[in-house]
């Protein structure tokens, strides 16, 4: 996929992905990276003014319509049908899609079944909660069995626990074979779920790889904090010195100690304190994360 | 072809379901206005000696009324049953943006929905009629008969079909936030200026305002219902309401799939 935003602002300039079938497949930025510009370029809503996307071999543009029979989307506002009871959601999506009639009696009551939503088979959904929209959302996503799966930040404002059973039901879907691109701005969240996953700012893509990749590749260390009561600069020497230390940094009470290998550097940092007659507050071991390689790429703090 | 076809098919039905849920609505929300309308003129009016002068010929005001207020009814309800609800698609519900991913060209989802609001449209000549015909006083009755099906039923069926792509098109361009405005500013001139109170013919009188009103596409189904149902009054030739019925209902489709595309893809 390679595409332009429209008007003045660029929103998705010269991204280049191939997602594999069956995979699970994360476009992780922040705000404003222009994940919606491309899952809305991929599910032919936004037209791009520039570049090709291909579902399924084809071409989203030119055929769109054969283009949405195999997708199904979750998108991040609730845009369920707020004239139909919880049961008709699914039942006309299906119909919507070619599903024989009884097929698509069949599939509401299953998916209804699935996502534990059978009890509120004739609520109408503007009585649902959050949760409940969101989970009925990615039912009705599914209803056509479609090829691939797209859900932008399909747990943006909803509550932890809410969250974590997504994550559950999304694993599971996985596991069964469903190809599925998400974008999140939530780190935690793309390394939990995703195969691999490409990082993107400003539009354009800064690093491609699995999670565990990532972090290795990129040279991201496990950061080790330490805050002193008095002036740190000489544990700062001492902490340079160690092995398995790249660099360290220092800011107010506070050293930051950046540790390809952190074995037993924490131990060593807090013995040298003492040694340097330093009267140690706090003491924090940070493993690689989504974050620390983002800090590494754009050279800024992620901002969420 | 024939999947997109189902796909039109299913959102019809949809439609259809949701007017049977919401039934008793649609026919408060389509009598009311008529039938206090014939209630005072050509009830209370004639009861009260307070009167208009019939039409021509001793033609009763009740004649005059009946094809307008039926013209009016299909056209409130074909801008009311598409318009508002794609304005609400539009700004808090965004139901819409989930609708176009049907896996349809996007302009069947539009003509969708002017083919549903054609249906609520004729639906709605269908339970105003019987209104405009039985309520008067005594000795006011309307002199009301289908005199030509074939002038009849498609002058019926466009009107519905123009009043339903002005709906179509008045949601794809108003701003939801100016809604309110659309009863004053559209629905509320429509309906005065439509020649629904008073034959187009009879307007020679203030010329400007005879050229003026061909403007308002209420007036050619006014005009068609009551060349086909009154034909004894004055009314404009067939071939011009005809062709504006036919003529108008096409461009503004046209158009109106045009707008709707350009306002769901971006």
């Amino acid at each position: 996929m390679y595409g332009r935003g429209d008007q003045q602002i660029v929103a998705v300039d010269g991204l280049d992905l191939e997602v594999r079938s069956g995979e699970f497949f994360g476009l992780l930025g922040p705000n404003g990276a222009g994940k919606s510009t491309t899952i809305g370029m991929l599910t032919t809503t936004v037209v791009p003014t520039g570049g090709r996307g291909l579902i399924a071999g084809m071409d989203v543009r030119r055929h769109a319509a054969a283009v949405k029979r195999r997708i199904g989307v979750v998108s991040q506002d609730n845009t369920l049908d707020r004239s139909l009871t919880v049961w008709e959601n699914l039942y006309y999506h299906g119909r919507f899609f070619g599903v024989p009639r009884r097929r698509a009696r069949q599939r509401a009551d299953e998916l209804l079944e699935l996502f534990a939503l059978s009890e509120r088979a004739q609520s109408m959904v503007f009585q649902l909660s959050g949760g409940l929209a969101q989970r009925l959302m990615l039912a009705r996503a599914l209803v056509h069995e479609p090829e691939v799966l797209f859900l932008d930040e399909p747990t943006s404002g909803i509550d932890p626990q809410t969250r974590i059973n997504l994550w559950r039901i999304l694993q599971e879907l996985h596991r069964t074979g469903q190809t599925i691109l998400l974008t999140t701005h939530y780190m935690e969240e793309a390394d939990q779920l995703c195969e691999r996953l490409v990082i993107i700012d400003h539009g354009k893509a800064l690093a491609l790889g699995s999670p565990a990749e990532l972090k290795e590749n990129l040279g991201a260390d496990t950061v080790i904090t330490v805050t002193v009561v008095g002036d740190p600069a000489i544990l700062a020497e001492r902490a340079a010195a160690l092995p398995g230390v790249r660099t360290v940094e220092r800011e107010g009470q506070v050293v930051r100690v950046f540790a390809p290998h952190p074995e037993g550097v924490l131990a060593k940092l807090v013995e040298a304190a003492s040694a340097a007659g330093l009267h140690v507050r706090d003491a924090a071991s940070m493993p690689p994360s989504l974050e620390t390689v983002f800090l590494t790429l754009t050279g800024r703090e992620y901002r969420e | 072809m024939n999947d997109s076809a189902a796909t039109l098919g299913a959102l019809l039905a949809r439609d259809l379901r949701v007017l049977r849920r919401q039934f008793g609505q649609f026919v408060v929300r389509t009598i009311m206005q008529p039938l206090l309308f014939v209630f005072v003129f050509a009830y209370v009016f004639p009861k009260i000696g307070q009167g208009f002068r019939g039409g021509p010929s001793g033609i009763s005001f009740t004649t005059i009324l009946v094809p307008g207020l039926i013209a009016v009814a299909i056209n409130f309800q074909g801008i009311q049953a598409v318009a508002l609800p794609l304005v609400q698609e539009f700004s808090y519900s965004k139901e819409i943006e989930d609708r176009v991913l049907a896996p349809v060209p996007v302009w069947v989802v539009g003509f969708e929905k002017i083919l549903a609001g054609a249906i609520q449209s004729l639906l709605a000549a269908g339970v105003v009629f019987p209104i405009v015909y039985l309520v008067h006083a005594r000795g006011a009755a309307p002199k009301v008969h289908v005199h030509d099906v074939a002038l009849f039923v498609p002058a019926l069926l466009f009107s519905c079909l123009l009043a339903a792509a002005l709906g179509l098109f008045i949601g794809t361009v108003i701003d939801p936030r100016k809604i309110t405005l659309l009863f004053a500013v559209v629905v509320i001139p429509l309906t005065f200026l439509g020649c629904v109170y008073y034959p187009w013919a009879k307007l020679t009188p203030i010329l400007w305002l005879k050229y003026a009103v061909l403007l308002n596409p209420l007036v050619y189904m006014s005009e068609g219902l009551r060349a086909s149902l009154t034909p004894e009054l004055p009314h404009m030739p067939v071939w011009a309401f005809m062709l504006a019925l036919v003529g108008g209902s096409a461009a503004l489709t046209f158009v109106a799939l045009r707008t709707f595309t350009r306002r769901v893809i971006t």
